[in-house]
């Protein structure tokens, strides 16, 4: 089985869902596994980690254009490379830009498609895919019935792949583009200062209702500047405004696959538990013992938060240093 | 301005969900069905467009009869007409193929859709469309501005935001955050029961996916409960104990 795993790159480096990737398509016994870089710059992105990522070979795309990446050029490189290499399976972290990249690279490969696959396993000869769906109130194992499959994997999953002795190959492939490729660019990231996403982070503090209003945020910026983590919020509080839609996390905000949750102030509304649910490890702190979240929670701390927290923050500190 | 608005109608997300029979499919059976709530932000955009710029709001669904319900409410909000598609959705490529087919001759300027229905959550539909229909998309927006034929995008990435620039005639999809959408008014509500839904034919092409099965995920949890009552400080010493020794996470 040839497998063809998307390096995504940001700011000239390699993000770590592609690294995840090689681990998915090793877990399946790829015989060979190949990756593909599309970029403005294969000079500047190719460093010795690159290199020894665990691939055999790396298939790099570079055209001036990508300064300004283009979702649709870039599908087309990735759908070249694929039958280039003679790929049998094509994996892309579901990634903002992974997401948005992978069902044009199976369009154009006349291949189904299975998104934000949170498990891949080789049954009687055949690869079955999971996919949460209902925002994780159900999963679906899915066969892909053409040639080529294309699957995009859902970050933190899968360990990243370790560094390697052995440098894989690099071999240029050049793309015919039109102008069309590049009628979408993108201008120009802007990244919200010094923030961690809560879509890639590994621990998270969600709080909720129970912080009673915007003010008492402090107190939950300290707890995850203890933990090194994201902060997240329930949809009660984006909706009254005290945060941002972008950290939302439930059905209609992100769906998150954390190493650690903690909830805040959080009741466990189905909604949001959909979207937390296959964290690994899920702590909650609420006042109400009858709260929902206690229901799916490992550790629960049934108390006042504004007590709590403090505290809290003080001992993650202790152990963290 | 003629604007297409790809809708689905969805499970509500208060429901619960149990599995049909035969554990493919979810049990419909006291399932509330919605317009999907991504797509109402497609909707909301596409009514503040055609205020500004006059033009014509059109709301497409695939899918049975059921699908109606999704076009009402989009005619409902403000949308002039709906047209539904007749037909088997085997998989998202196979929607995205009947849609492209039912758009590509209408000839719109602007195709708007949420960013993914909350029933099956593939993200995948507008960037299939953009490559069925040949036009170029900006998915997850948060922020749209066209002058012109000129369309400047904010699309929500890790960590914040791309600014994409496209042009007319492209497709969008929406996140939330693009808009405020609005509530159907009862006399609204009233005069979408006259709108026209025209109905055609898709045709499926047979699934490039099946599913082998639908199950819930089943993880145990060590439900382990700490009573913080007068002593805060013992909890949570406890806690960071156990998140260390135990799940070892910390």
């Amino acid at each position: 089985m040839n497998i063809l795993v998307y390096f995504e790159e940001r700011a000239g480096s390699i993000r770590k869902p592609s690294y995840e990737a090689i681990e998915a398509a090793r877990s399946i016994g790829a015989t060979s596994i190949t990756a593909v870089i599309v970029t403005a710059s294969a000079a500047s992105v190719l460093s010795d980690t690159v290199k020894r990522s665990g691939v055999s070979k790396i298939i790099v795309v570079e055209e001036a254009r990508f300064a300004h990446y283009s979702s649709r050029a870039a599908g087309k490189a990735v759908a070249e490379v694929a039958k280039q290499a003679n790929a049998d399976v094509v994996i892309i972290p579901a990634t903002a830009r992974g997401k948005d990249l992978a069902p044009r690279v199976a369009v154009r490969l006349h291949a189904g498609y299975v998104p934000d696959v949170t498990a891949l396993a080789m049954h009687e000869g055949r690869l079955q895919a999971t996919h949460p769906v209902y925002a994780g109130k159900a999963n679906v194992t899915i066969d892909v019935l053409t040639p080529k499959k294309v699957y995009s994997t859902r970050p933190n999953l899968w360990k990243a792949s370790k560094e390697q002795a052995e440098s894989a190959i690099v071999e240029n492939v050049t793309v015919a583009f039109d102008e069309k490729d590049f009628a979408e660019q993108t201008k120009e990231l802007v990244l919200s200062q010094g923030k961690l996403d809560v879509a890639e982070a590994d621990i998270i503090v969600t709080a909720g209702r129970g912080m009673k209003g915007p003010e008492n945020w402090g107190l939950i910026e300290g707890l995850a500047s203890a933990f090194g983590a994201a902060i997240g919020a329930s949809r009660a509080v984006v909706d009254a405004g005290w945060r941002p839609h972008s950290e939302q996390v439930g059905q209609t905000g992100k769906t998150v696959s954390p190493t650690l949750y903690v909830a805040i102030g959080v009741s466990g509304a189905i909604q949001h538990l959909a979207g937390m649910s296959s964290s690994k490890t899920i702590v909650a702190i609420n006042k109400d013992a009858n709260a929902p979240i206690f229901g799916v929670c490992d550790y629960g701390i049934v108390g006042d938060a504004f007590e709590v927290i403090p505290q809290l923050t003080e001992e993650v500190k202790k152990i963290k240093h | 301005m003629k604007i297409i608005v790809c809708v689905s109608h969805v499970p509500d997300t208060t429901t619960k969900i149990n599995l049909g029979a035969d554990g493919k499919n979810i049990d419909p059976a006291g399932v509330k069905f919605i317009l999907n709530p991504y797509d109402e932000f497609a909707v909301e955009e596409a009514l503040k467009l055609r205020e500004k710029n006059t033009g014509e709001v059109i709301a497409i669904s695939v899918g049975s009869d059921a699908a109606k319900e999704a076009i009402r409410q989009a005619l409902a909000m403000g949308a002039d007409k709906g047209i539904l598609v007749k037909g088997e959705k085997s998989d998202s490529f196979s929607v995205a193929e009947m849609l492209a087919e039912a758009i590509k001759p209408i000839g719109a300027d602007l195709i708007l859709l949420g960013k993914q229905s909350i029933d099956f959550d593939g993200m995948e539909m507008a960037p299939m469309l953009s490559e069925l229909l040949d036009l170029p998309a900006a998915t997850v927006v948060v922020g749209l501005a066209i002058e012109g034929t000129n369309v400047t995008a904010e699309k929500e990435v890790e960590g914040g935001k791309e600014i994409i620039s496209l042009s007319l005639p492209c497709i969008i999809s929406a996140q939330k955050g693009l808009n405020d959408p609005r509530y159907p008014s009862l006399p609204n509500i009233m005069k979408a029961k006259s709108k026209p839904i025209e109905e055609i034919s898709g045709s499926p092409a047979s699934g490039r996916t099946s599913i082998i099965k639908m199950d819930k995920p089943e993880k145990k949890r060590v439900n382990k409960i700490i009573k913080a009552e007068g002593n805060p400080q013992g909890a949570a010493i406890e806690l960071v104990k156990l998140l260390h020794e135990e799940a070892k996470v910390l």
